[in-house]
């Protein structure tokens, strides 16, 4: 089966610095796959990477097959890939609404209408706060409607940047019920970047470790978590 | 009174020019952060291209009726239009992601270029223009003063609000008016969410030029001549008003226009009309040290 992300030998970088090198990653059809690693990795470049900025130095990235290396970020995007971003990149002076509406806007034709119901079935605290703008959303807020506004196009695969990042635990919770609750439901396929990565592991089907733009280790999530090595080097908290 | 009736009829059509000049100042900064300093200049070729036009229109004979106004607007918005797509693509794009004082001192010296390319090509001669429009309608009556407002401040009022309509229909209602704002708020995000970005700063650029040249068009009926240097006087006096109005903002745009354009005005008929400049400009000089958001702008800090 062809995978429906296939990253080949990809190095990457900004100016000077190489982010990733030679990094080798397949997400099939209806996984959760995540990508776990200390600050400074990576994996936000490797996100940000499969969405054409920074466009990759070497190697191959495909969808279904099709190669998608060099392309511009909007022709990506409109192959079905949606991204919530590292820091979430809400539109500040737009209304949730307005917000929510953008994630459909230039990627699908089809009336918005259903899926903002589906948006806010997921995260119903939205609803309440359509006319606010962006910008004055509390921030577990505004990472559900980050993740509201990719799902608004209804991608094939969904890239997640540290969705709980700065998050109460009961929110982030909340985000990860959430994330399972659509890759159950709807088959959704999600690469998620984590640092929390004992709830990352245990969500995810498969996980890879980056470590300074490398891989380091590939396997299930639950083998990942039983390895000694992850469990001193990331999940220290949790041991 | 009548006297200052009169001034406020001239300083309003003066400054519906300089709010048309300022919108696209504030649109360029708000979608690329940067001062396109050539924008004046692009006013002026829209002033050239109406005149050439209406050059072709008489020794055809048909430089008559509204119809030839209509015509000459359109084809110097078309013409000007390509000149603000090619400025971007030819001396911005390639420098995008560059540091940000390169598209600026760019853009000083795009505004020689056009300066001496339209001096070279039209010489450097005042090229004069005979009235479209000539009379007005008599608004009021004191003693021997006689409160006029022209058919051509009729027109320029009557366009500029007209243009400005559409333009704001343009930027709250249509794909593309959502995709300049998303750019203009966070342009990364804007491409993560399929909007073709370059293309979006490209229609900024040409929506820019073909107000521009609706304001080139105005000023060359109002005034009946214009040169190659109109545009650094009325591109830095649109600057300011971009300034006052809060830069990036568009109402502010034309709010400042209006401003400006009334104290200059008022500045020249009761105090001196030889330091007319020197009152513009001490606006910008008081709105940057006092008020450098302006007057509808907002602070930097949004940023979460």
């Amino acid at each position: 089966m062809t995978p429906l992300l296939d990253i080949d030998c990809l190095s990457a970088g900004y100016g000077a610095v190489q982010a990733l090198s030679d990094v080798s990653l397949q997400v099939m059809s209806g996984e959760i796959v995540t990508l776990i690693g200390a600050n400074g990795a990576g994996k936000s470049s490797l996100l940000m990477s499969i969405c054409g900025d920074p466009k990759p130095r070497a190697g191959r990235i495909r969808l279904t097959g099709e190669d998608i290396t060099g392309a511009p970020t909007h022709a990506i995007m409109r192959r079905g890939v949606a991204q919530s971003p590292e820091g979430r990149r809400i539109f500040p002076r737009m209304t949730v609404r307005e917000n929510l509406l953008m994630g459909a806007e230039a990627l699908t034709r089809e009336d918005p209408a259903a899926q903002l119901e589906q948006v806010f079935t997921l995260f119903p605290r939205l609803k309440e706060r359509l006319a606010q703008r962006g910008g004055t959303l509390s921030g577990g807020e505004q990472q559900m409607l980050a993740i509201g506004r990719a799902l608004m196009s209804k991608p094939r695969l969904l890239l997640l940047d540290e969705p709980s990042l700065g998050l109460a635990p009961l929110v982030a919770k909340l985000i990860f019920g959430a994330i399972r609750r659509l890759n159950a439901e709807t088959g959704l396929t999600v690469l998620l970047v984590e640092q929390n990565a004992f709830q990352a592991l245990r969500l995810a089907h498969r996980g890879y470790v980056l470590v300074n733009g490398r891989i380091t280790m590939e396997g299930s999530g639950a083998a990942l978590l039983a390895r000694p090595e992850i469990r001193e080097a990331y999940l220290g908290g949790h041991g | 009174m009548a006297y200052a009736l009169q001034q406020l009829i001239n300083g309003i059509s003066l400054g519906m020019i300089y709010g048309l000049i300022a919108v696209g100042y504030t649109m360029v900064y708000g979608i690329i952060g940067m001062i396109n300093f050539a924008h004046g200049d692009v006013f002026m070729i829209g002033a050239f291209i109406a005149l050439i036009t209406a050059l072709l229109l008489s020794a055809g004979g048909m430089l008559d009726g509204p119809a030839a106004i209509l015509l000459m607007l359109l084809i110097s918005m078309a013409f000007t239009a390509f000149y603000g797509w090619t400025m971007e693509r030819v001396a911005y794009r390639p420098l995008r992601g560059s540091f940000r004082l390169a598209p600026l001192i760019t853009a000083i010296g795009l505004s020689i270029v056009l300066q001496n390319y339209v001096q070279v090509s039209q010489g450097a001669r005042v090229k004069p223009m005979e009235a479209l429009l000539p009379g007005g309608i008599e608004v009021m009556r004191d003693g021997g003063f006689v409160v006029q407002l022209s058919f051509t401040q009729m027109l320029i009022i009557g366009v500029t609000l007209a243009v400005l309509a559409v333009f704001t229909l343009l930027v709250t209602r249509t794909p593309l008016g959502r995709a300049m704002r998303a750019c203009e708020q966070d342009r990364k995000m804007a491409a993560l969410l399929g909007i073709d970005t370059d293309r979006t700063i490209s229609l900024t650029f040409v929506i820019g030029a073909a107000l521009a040249a609706v304001a080139g068009t105005m000023y060359l009926l109002r005034y009946g001549v214009i040169d190659f240097y109109i545009g650094f006087l009325a591109g830095v006096k649109a600057f300011t008003a971009a300034v006052l109005g809060g830069i990036g903002s568009l109402p502010g745009a034309v709010l400042g226009g209006l401003l400006i354009g009334l104290i200059e005005t008022f500045w020249s008929a009761y105090f001196s009309v030889q330091y007319k400049d020197v009152a513009a400009f001490s606006i910008l000089v008081l709105t940057l040290i006092f008020l450098p958001t302006g007057l509808l702008g907002r602070q930097e800090v949004e940023k979460v």
